[in-house]
């Protein structure tokens, strides 16, 4: 039996009207068409500046799309992620999308446990058993303990980035946009992180990653999309 | 997805305050097409006009905007510190949404004031009476509120105090011996004090320096955390928009210019002006 599909791109473009450099434009996506199915993992691939971060972006309405529809099929109901209100977007956010940037960009003077725990701050009031699954959580990724409750801005690049990664699967969203993953981290922890999506995965989410990493993708994805200069060079 | 729909806290239409007289044209002939709020036919000021927008429970809204742009006159105007020229605003909890609050007696707006909003200004000297003491600042909110049992007032002024981080100790002192990032906490305790649905702040962090202005935001933050008061914070800093609001409205000469998700007015700006506004950040 076919999946449903949980995202549909018709025709989506990204230009950027640059007021400020005498109305400069910048095509970043032209006429982008494909899908995402129910607990399908896909690997965004293209050079730097190729537009995956851009099209990953448009979807969680971090830029606004110039053209097409982003119809995502949510719990009620299919939303165009184009022309949603924000107040759709922001609950969609909060219950259902998460994206994980590639840097960790945190609120300053909140403890590593904490920043993992923010959006599930957001869904569940106990803050205790939130906690409770963060740490687990860093303890899997081999974060030492003594950083548990530091404040991560001072962190390394691997440090940072297994925090990222933990703060955006904590919910178990169903839609996931994780863009490099892997990227800065040892061999084993890459794997730990990979085993996670994985896992996420076997629950239901679908997952749409941004990656360089063959290993990563090799292990990871079902289906890959390469992006060339904001368009799709190939659909398999 | 209908769900969210109906679900707003505050919602107001068309607010407009113009300063001296005006004609139809003041409006028309002003605002960020011609680079000035002022009417070039009869002089009047137009601080803000055409303000719409909607305000859900929990939410946090960034207002933004250079100096003289209106930012600060919405919030007084919703606060009742002025007098509106056109426009209404309904706030839910005040009979069920359905009365405009610009246009009801003083004293239901008094009431209104007491219950269901607070307003933390940038000049401490403006929501406090410096002649009376932190704790008999945060009292006289109570009063206002309809407490009167003097025990109940001093454990709740305290209960604020402890959670503000200012030393219950100089509860009895008046806050002009105070710092200015302490009289800010003082302030912000006097403001939620009776529980409100609804907080104004108005450049709360301008002009204090930076380690106390992050302990203020941290403040902020776990309030809004906590108690999931909605709050409408205007502020020229982009930094302090990002850290603590949703949804964010740009405003340039009276108008706004631009609205939308925080992470998408700061990263892929529309307007002109926002575009200049996010390249300025440091």
């Amino acid at each position: 039996m076919k999946k449903m599909n949980i995202l549909e791109i018709n025709d989506l473009s990204k230009v950027f009207n640059l007021h400020i450099l005498n109305n400069k434009k910048l095509e970043a996506l032209k006429s982008i068409n494909f899908t995402v199915a129910e607990g399908e993992i896909i690997g965004l691939t293209g050079k730097s500046g190729s537009g995956k971060s851009s099209l990953m972006k448009c979807i969680y309405r971090t830029y606004l799309a110039s053209g097409g529809q982003i119809n995502y099929k949510s719990i009620n109901g299919m939303v165009d992620l184009v022309t949603a209100s924000d107040h759709e977007v922001i609950e969609l956010r909060k219950n259902e999308i998460t994206y994980c940037s590639q840097f960790l960009s945190v609120i300053p003077r909140v403890s590593a446990v904490d920043v993992v725990c923010e959006n599930l701050f957001k869904v569940n009031a106990d803050k205790e058993a939130a906690r409770y699954k963060a740490k687990g959580m860093l303890q899997q990724l081999g974060l030492p303990e003594e950083l548990w409750d530091a404040f991560p801005v001072t962190f390394s690049g691997g440090e940072q980035q297994r925090i990222n990664v933990a703060r955006a699967i904590i919910t178990s969203p169903r839609f996931l946009l994780i863009d490099e993953p892997t990227a800065s981290l040892d061999p084993k922890t890459k794997d730990v992180v990979i085993d996670m999506l994985l896992d996420l995965k076997k629950h239901g989410t679908s997952i749409l990653c941004i990656s360089h990493d063959e290993y990563t993708i090799e292990k990871l994805v079902d289906r890959r999309i390469n992006l060339h200069l904001g368009e799709i060079l190939n659909l398999n | 997805m209908s769900n969210t729909e109906d679900n707003w806290l505050l919602k107001v239409n068309n607010l407009t305050k113009i300063y001296g007289d005006y004609t139809e044209n003041s409006i028309i002939n002003t605002g960020p097409e011609f680079n000035s709020n002022i009417c070039p036919e009869t002089g009047s000021i137009v601080a803000c006009a055409d303000i719409n927008f909607e305000l859900y429970p929990g939410e946090v809204l960034g207002i933004v905007g250079e100096s003289g742009s209106g930012k600060s006159t919405v919030v007084k105007l919703l606060y009742f510190d002025m007098e509106q020229s056109l426009g209404s605003a309904f706030l839910k909890p005040h009979l069920d949404g359905l009365a405009n609050i610009l246009e009801e007696s003083n004293q239901k707006k008094r009431w209104i004031r007491n219950y269901l909003m607070g307003m933390v200004y940038q000049n401490p000297r403006d929501g406090l009476n410096f002649k009376f003491s932190s704790g008999g600042n945060i009292a006289e909110k109570l009063i206002m509120g309809g407490n009167f049992h003097v025990g109940n007032i001093r454990n709740r002024a305290t209960d604020l105090l402890e959670k503000t981080e200012v030393p219950v100790l100089r509860m009895d002192d008046k806050p002009a011996s105070f710092s200015g990032g302490m009289q800010q906490r003082v302030q912000i305790s006097k403001a939620i004090a009776n529980n409100p649905p609804l907080l104004f702040l108005d450049e709360v962090t301008t002009g204090l320096d930076v380690s106390v202005q992050a302990k203020v935001l941290d403040l902020i933050r776990e309030l809004q955390q906590d108690l999931g008061i909605a709050m409408i914070v205007v502020s020229h800093d982009l930094s302090v928009i990002r850290m603590l609001t949703d949804r964010t409205i740009v405003m340039k000469n009276g108008r706004i210019v631009e609205r939308g998700l925080t992470d998408q007015i700061l990263q892929d700006p529309q307007h002109e002006y926002s575009q200049l506004l996010v390249s300025s950040l440091l």
